[in-house]
C-alpha cells in the first residue's frame, strides 16, 4: 500500500467502535470475509499469525473437482 | 485499502461486547522494514542459517530469513528471530549487508496496540492429523509412508521438487503409490477422531488422478484403500467416476498392516480384500489421507474470545445459526466450524461477514476511507510525449541487463521526451518523483520498464492519476520475470530483450487512449426469487443490513422443502425455526412479501435491475438472490413405488412422522434402499442430504421403539463431517446397513399386501429376504424446471439443471452475471444448515453491492464498430457475460455495465468489428511490428 492511500486512512483512535470488524486468520475463509466486509463499507484488522496470509490453501498443489491450481 | 493486514500477530485480551469490543494486540518484530523491502531475495540467499520448511511440509529447508512462499501477501521478508545466527549470538548480519534497500533492521521490536471493532471473525483454519504416534500406520518407521499434506508438497510445482514426485528413501520416482483413507478421521480407538474429515476422499482421488496424468510408461499403479467413497458435493461423484475410468483402483478394504520393503524402501501393504481373502502387495510409497482437527490455537481463542468448543475444540455453534458462536458479536467460518471444502469455507466466510454486521448498520462507511484523485488533464488531440522509467530493482535486474544501455535506447523511440532510470521504481519515494516529472514534462505516456503489471500496474496506475493523468495511459514492460530472471546466464541477449520490450511497450503507449469509467446509480434494494427457507434467511438478512427486499413465492404458503422436513442434523427440529423464521420476515418492515406470483421478465443489470412480475408489479432492484429450491424426485417405476402405501419416500416418511400417520411405535420392520435414482448413468451425481436423512429417520424409530427391526441398504454411506456420529449413533442401537452395488440392487416385491425386500449380504455373500412393513426409498433431490428464469436472467445451468455458480470453489455464491447470486438448493443439494449458510453468504455479497452508492466500471470495455458489424451474432454468442445483444437493426451493440474486456468478441468477429478498448487491434499490432521492426 503507497502512502497516497495511508495518507487518507484515519490512523487516529476510532470514534466508533462499530464501523469496524475484525477477522483473526488469513487464510482463504479470513480472507473472503474480509474482503466481503471492506466491500460493505466496513474498515478489516486482518490478524494473521504468520508472516504472511494464504493458510493452507496455498499449500494445495490443485483443487479437485477443476484441478485448478490453488494459488 | 480498508483491509489492514496485521500478519505475525496475536490477540491478547478482549474487552467488551457485541458493538463495541476493544481487543488488545500483539505483533512480533519482523526484522525487516515492509515498506523499504522490495522482495528480492538476495537476503534469503546469503543467509546461512537452514530451517525446516514448514510450508513445504518439513520436506525441504527454507533460511531464517524468508517468505512463506512465493505468492503471499504482503510479499515481504521476514527474519524467524528463533533461528537468526544474528540474533541470537549477535553474530553473521549477512542480510543486512547484502540488503540493496537497507530494509534489515535488528533493533526491531514487539508492537503491542489495541483497536475498537463492532464484531469479530474468527477463522483460524484446521490442522492437519499426526499420525507419528501411531504404530500401525508406521509413519514414523517407514521412510516412504508419507501424509497426505506431505504428497501434496511433493506435487506441487513449487514444491520441493517441482511437481516431479521423488519418494523420500532413495530420491527415486514412485511408481506404485497407494493412499489410505481415514486416518484420524472415523475412528476413536487410539485418540483419533470419530467424525468424518469431509475431505480425504476427494483429495485422494485428486492426488490420484493427477499422478495418474503425470505417470508416463510401464508399471504405474495407483491404488485406495477406502472405507466409503464419500463424493457428495457438486461434480464430485463425476470426478470419482473420472479417476476410475483414468484406471486408479478403489479397493474397499482396511490393510492391517504396513511393512517397510528391502532395505526400508517402499512399503508391503497386508489386506483382507472384499471376499476375505488375505493379500500383501507391494507399493513404492503410501499416502496416509490424514483427516482435519481444530487448530492448535483453539483453546487458547477460546478462552480469549469465551466462546465454548465442543469436545473436539471446534468452535460450538447451532445448525439454525451456523456462523455464530456462543458469544454474542463472535462469529465463526471455516475450518474451524467443522473440517468442510473449500467452496463451503468461502460460503461460511461470507455468511459470517453478514453476520457480523448485521447489527452494525449505523457504523457502515464511518471508518473506511476513499482515494481522492484530482481531475485528469486532458491530453486528447495532443502528440504524444512519453516518459519510460527503466527499473534496476536493487541488481535483480541491472546485475543482468545493462539498464544503462536500455534507457539510452529508449530516448531513440519516437514520442519519448523524458527516460530515466531507478534503483526502486516502485518504491515510494519514487512515485513521488514520477508524478513530478510527469507534471514537470507535461508527460502525456508512461512506460515502466520493470517487473510484472499483474503485481505492480495498480501501483504507477494511482501514481498516473496522482499526478492527474488518466490511468489508463501506462504501458508496462517486464524486464525483470520476462528478462534477468530468465536469462541470467545471457546478460547481452537480455540486455537486447530487453530494448525489444521497451520498443514494443512505447509503441503501444502511442496507441494509448485515455478510457472513462462509467459511473452508475445503484437502486438500494434486492430480489429475492423463491420464499423456501433459503429464500428467507436471504430476505431476512438483506433486510437487517438495512436495503428493501422484495421476496417473490410462487406459492401462497412461505417455508418450500423445510415444511416436509421433521429434523436435521439428527436432533435438531425444523418446525419451531421455520415458524419463527417466517413470522421475522412477515414482521420486517423492509420486506415486501409478492406470495402467489412469479417473475414475468427480468431487464438491466448490476445496481439497476427492473423486474416485471405476473401479477403486474414492477420493481427496480439493483441485486437478485436466486433461491428457487429443488424437488424430491418422485420414483415413478423404482422399487415398486406407487404399488403399496407404504412405499414411501424420505419426504413422506418425514411428513408421516409429523402428522402421526407414521408411528414408529407400531413398525416391526423396516427397510430404507439408497440412492435411488442418484449415482445413475442418467443422473449421476449424489444427492448429498439422503444418507443422514435415512440414518435420522432409523434413529427416531429405533429411539421410539428398540424392538423394530431396520435395515439400511447403501451403496456407500455418506454422512460426511460430524454427521458421521448419528451413523455410528445409528450402528450401536442396532440399525443394520448392508452395502449394495449396481450389479446387485435389491429387488421389492408386493405379494398379497406385503412389501419383501431381497437384497445380496456382502459379509454372508448370500441373497437374503425381509418383510417389511415401511420400505423407506431415499430418493433424489432434482432441480425444478427453471429454464424460464434462467432465460431472463441470463443465467447458466448445468446438464443437471442447477445453477452454475462463477468459480466453483472461490465464487460460489456468485453467478457470472454481475448483481446476481444463488442459495439453496438450486444450486446443489444440501441439508437446510448449508442452505442457511449460503443464503446468509448471498447476503453478503448483495451488500456488497447495495452499500454502494455508485458504481465504477473499469474502461477497458469492447466496442463495436457498426459500420463493419454484419449482424452474424458470433459476438453475442460467445460472449460469457452476456454483454452483447443485437440492436433494433439487428447489429451488435455492447452494454458496458456487463463488459468484463475479455476480447472473447474481438478475437472471434470474422469482419473486426469489435475492438476492445485499452488494448484495441492496432495498439497490438503496432507493438507486433515494432517487435518485428
Amino acid at each position: 500500500m503507497n502512502a497516497a492511500t495511508k495518507a487518507t486512512r484515519p490512523d487516529a483512535p476510532p470514534a466508533d467502535a462499530s464501523g469496524a470488524v475484525m477477522v483473526v486468520g488469513g487464510g482463504i475463509a479470513g480472507m473472503q470475509s474480509a474482503i466481503d466486509l471492506a466491500n460493505s463499507g466496513f474498515k478489516v484488522y486482518l490478524v494473521e499469525h504468520k508472516s504472511g496470509i494464504g493458510g493452507v490453501m496455498a499449500q494445495l498443489a490443485k483443487t479437485y473437482p477443476t484441478n485448478d491450481c490453488a494459488l | 485499502m480498508n483491509i489492514e493486514l496485521l500478519p505475525l500477530t496475536g490477540v491478547r485480551s478482549v474487552e467488551g461486547e457485541a458493538g463495541d469490543f476493544t481487543v488488545h494486540l500483539t505483533q512480533a518484530p519482523r526484522y525487516i522494514d515492509p515498506e523499504k523491502c522490495i522482495a528480492c531475495g538476495e537476503c534469503s540467499r546469503k543467509c546461512p542459517s537452514k530451517v525446516s520448511n514448514d510450508f513445504n511440509a518439513g520436506l525441504d529447508k527454507r533460511k531464517a530469513v524468508h517468505i512463506l512462499y512465493d505468492q503471499t501477501v504482503p510479499l515481504k521478508y521476514a527474519i524467524d528471530a528463533e533461528h537468526c545466527i544474528y540474533l541470537q549470538k549477535g553474530k553473521c548480519g549477512n542480510c543486512a549487508k547484502v540488503c540493496p534497500a537497507d530494509a534489515v533492521n535488528f533493533a526491531d521490536t514487539p508492537r503491542e496496540f489495541s483497536v475498537r471493532v463492532g464484531s469479530v471473525v474468527l477463522a483460524p483454519g484446521i490442522r492437519t492429523f499426526d499420525p507419528s504416534a501411531f504404530d500401525s500406520y508406521a509413519y514414523s518407521r517407514i521412510p516412504d509412508v508419507i501424509t497426505s499434506l506431505e504428497y501434496e508438497r511433493l506435487l506441487s510445482a513449487s514444491g520441493p521438487c517441482q511437481g516431479h514426485v521423488l519418494r523420500p528413501s532413495d530420491g527415486t520416482e514412485p511408481k506404485r503409490i497407494a493412499w489410505l483413507q481415514c486416518v484420524g478421521s472415523r475412528g476413536n480407538n487410539k485418540c483419533d477422531n470419530d467424525y468424518c474429515s469431509n475431505v480425504c476422499c476427494m483429495y485422494a482421488l485428486k492426488q490420484s488422478l493427477v499422478t495418474a496424468d503425470h505417470a508416463h510408461g510401464e508399471g504405474h499403479d495407483q491404488a485406495i484403500f477406502f472405507m466409503d467413497v464419500r463424493a457428495h458435493n457438486k461434480s464430485f461423484e463425476q470426478y470419482y467416476n473420472q479417476a476410475m475410468d483414468k484406471g486408479v483402483r478403489i479397493l474397499r478394504a482396511r490393510p492391517h498392516s504396513f511393512l517397510p520393503g528391502e532395505e526400508n524402501r517402499g512399503v508391503r501393504v497386508g489386506y483382507v480384500n472384499e471376499a476375505g481373502e488375505p493379500l500383501s502387495e507391494d507399493f513404492d510409497m503410501v499416502v496416509l489421507s490424514v483427516g482435519l482437527e481444530a487448530p492448535a490455537e483453539a483453546k487458547q481463542l477460546a478462552e480469549t474470545f469465551d466462546i465454548k468448543l465442543d469436545h473436539w475444540n471446534f468452535a460450538l455453534t447451532d445448525p439454525f445459526d451456523p456462523v455464530a458462536t456462543s458469544r454474542k458479536g463472535v462469529y465463526v467460518c471455516g475450518g474451524f466450524q467443522e473440517p468442510k471444502d473449500i467452496p463451503r469455507s468461502v460460503m461460511e466466510a461470507s455468511a459470517a461477514a453478514s453476520a457480523a454486521t448485521a447489527g452494525l448498520t449505523k457504523g457502515r462507511g464511518t471508518r473506511t476511507a476513499e482515494r481522492e484523485v484530482p481531475a485528469a488533464v486532458d491530453v486528447l488531440g495532443e502528440p504524444p510525449r512519453i516518459g519510460v522509467f527503466v527499473c534496476s530493482c536493487g541488481i535483480n535486474i541491472s546485475s543482468v541487463i545493462d539498464v544503462q544501455d536500455v534507457a539510452d535506447y529508449a530516448r531513440t523511440l519516437p514520442g519519448v521526451v523524458h527516460v530515466e532510470n531507478n534503483m526502486f521504481s516502485c518504491s515510494q519515494d519514487t512515485q513521488v518523483a514520477i508524478a513530478e516529472v510527469i507534471r514537470k514534462h507535461r508527460l502525456n505516456r508512461v512506460v515502466v520498464a520493470a517487473c510484472t503489471p499483474r503485481t505492480h500496474e495498480p501501483l504507477f496506475r494511482e501514481t498516473l492519476e496522482a499526478a492527474g493523468l488518466n490511468k489508463y495511459l501506462f504501458a508496462m514492460a517486464n524486464i525483470r520475470n520476462h528478462g534477468s530472471w530468465v536469462h541470467a546466464t545471457d546478460p547481452k541477449g537480455a540486455t537486447r530483450k530487453a530494448r525489444d520490450q521497451v520498443r514494443m511497450a512505447v509503441a503501444s503507449a502511442r496507441h494509448l487512449a485515455p478510457l472513462k469509467e462509467v459511473t452508475l446509480g445503484v437502486t438500494p434494494s434486492a430480489l429475492v426469487v423463491g420464499g423456501g427457507v433459503a429464500g428467507m434467511t436471504a430476505a431476512l438478512g438483506i433486510a437487517e443490513q438495512g436495503f428493501a427486499v422484495h421476496l417473490v413465492e410462487r406459492e401462497t404458503e412461505l417455508g418450500g422443502n423445510a415444511r416436509m422436513l421433521r429434523v436435521t442434523q439428527g436432533r435438531f427440529e425444523t418446525a419451531p425455526y421455520l415458524a419463527s423464521l417466517e413470522k421475522a420476515v412477515r414482521g420486517h418492515a423492509g420486506i415486501t412479501l409478492h406470495a402467489g406470483t412469479t417473475v414475468a421478465d427480468v431487464e438491466g443489470f448490476v445496481g439497476n435491475f427492473v423486474t416485471r412480475l405476473d401479477s403486474g408489479t414492477e420493481l427496480r432492484h439493483g441485486a437478485i438472490v436466486l433461491a428457487t429450491g429443488g424437488v424430491g424426485l418422485k420414483p415413478e417405476g423404482m422399487y415398486r413405488y406407487g404399488e403399496h402405501p407404504r412405499i414411501m419416500t424420505h419426504q413422506q416418511i418425514d411428513a408421516g412422522f409429523m402428522d402421526g400417520s407414521v408411528d414408529p411405535k407400531a413398525l416391526q420392520s423396516v427397510v430404507f434402499i439408497q440412492c435411488v435414482g442418484s449415482r445413475e448413468p442418467g443422473r449421476p451425481y449424489c444427492s448429498r442430504v439422503c444418507c443422514t436423512h435415512t440414518v435420522e429417520s432409523a434413529l427416531h424409530i429405533k429411539r421410539t421403539n428398540p424392538d423394530a427391526r431396520v435395515v439400511v441398504l447403501y451403496r456407500d454411506m455418506r454422512t460426511y463431517g460430524q454427521r458421521e456420529l448419528l451413523y455410528k449413533e445409528a450402528r450401536e442401537a442396532g440399525v443394520i446397513f448392508s452395502r449394495f452395488s449396481l450389479d446387485h440392487r435389491p429387488v421389492v416385491d408386493v405379494v398379497n399386501g406385503t412389501i419383501t425386500v431381497t437384497f445380496r449380504d456382502h459379509v454372508l455373500q448370500q441373497d437374503l429376504t425381509v418383510e417389511a412393513d415401511l420400505l423407506g426409498l431415499a430418493s433424489a433431490i432434482v432441480a425444478p424446471d427453471v429454464n424460464g428464469l434462467a432465460q431472463m436472467v441470463k443465467a447458466t445451468l448445468s446438464d443437471e439443471g442447477w445453477y452454475v455458480e462463477a468459480h466453483s470453489k472461490l465464487r460460489p455464491v456468485d453467478f457470472v452475471t454481475d448483481g446476481m447470486f444463488m442459495a439453496g438448493l438450486g444450486h446443489y443439494p444440501k441439508p437446510l444448515e448449508e442452505s442457511v449458510t449460503q443464503a446468509r453468504a448471498a447476503v453478503s455479497r448483495v451488500t456488497t453491492v447495495l452499500s454502494r452508492t455508485e458504481m465504477t466500471l473499469a474502461g477497458t470495455v469492447a466496442t463495436i464498430n457498426k459500420a463493419k458489424c454484419v449482424g452474424c451474432a458470433v459476438c453475442w454468442n460467445v460472449c460469457p457475460y452476456n454483454a452483447i445483444s443485437p440492436d433494433e437493426k439487428g447489429f451488435a451493440e455492447v452494454n458496458e455495465a456487463l463488459c468484463k474486456g475479455c476480447g472473447l468478441c474481438a478475437a472471434a468477429c470474422r469482419s473486426g468489428a469489435p475492438d476492445l478498448r485499452g488494448f484495441t487491434t492496432s495498439d497490438i499490432m503496432a507493438q507486433v511490428s515494432a517487435m518485428l521492426g
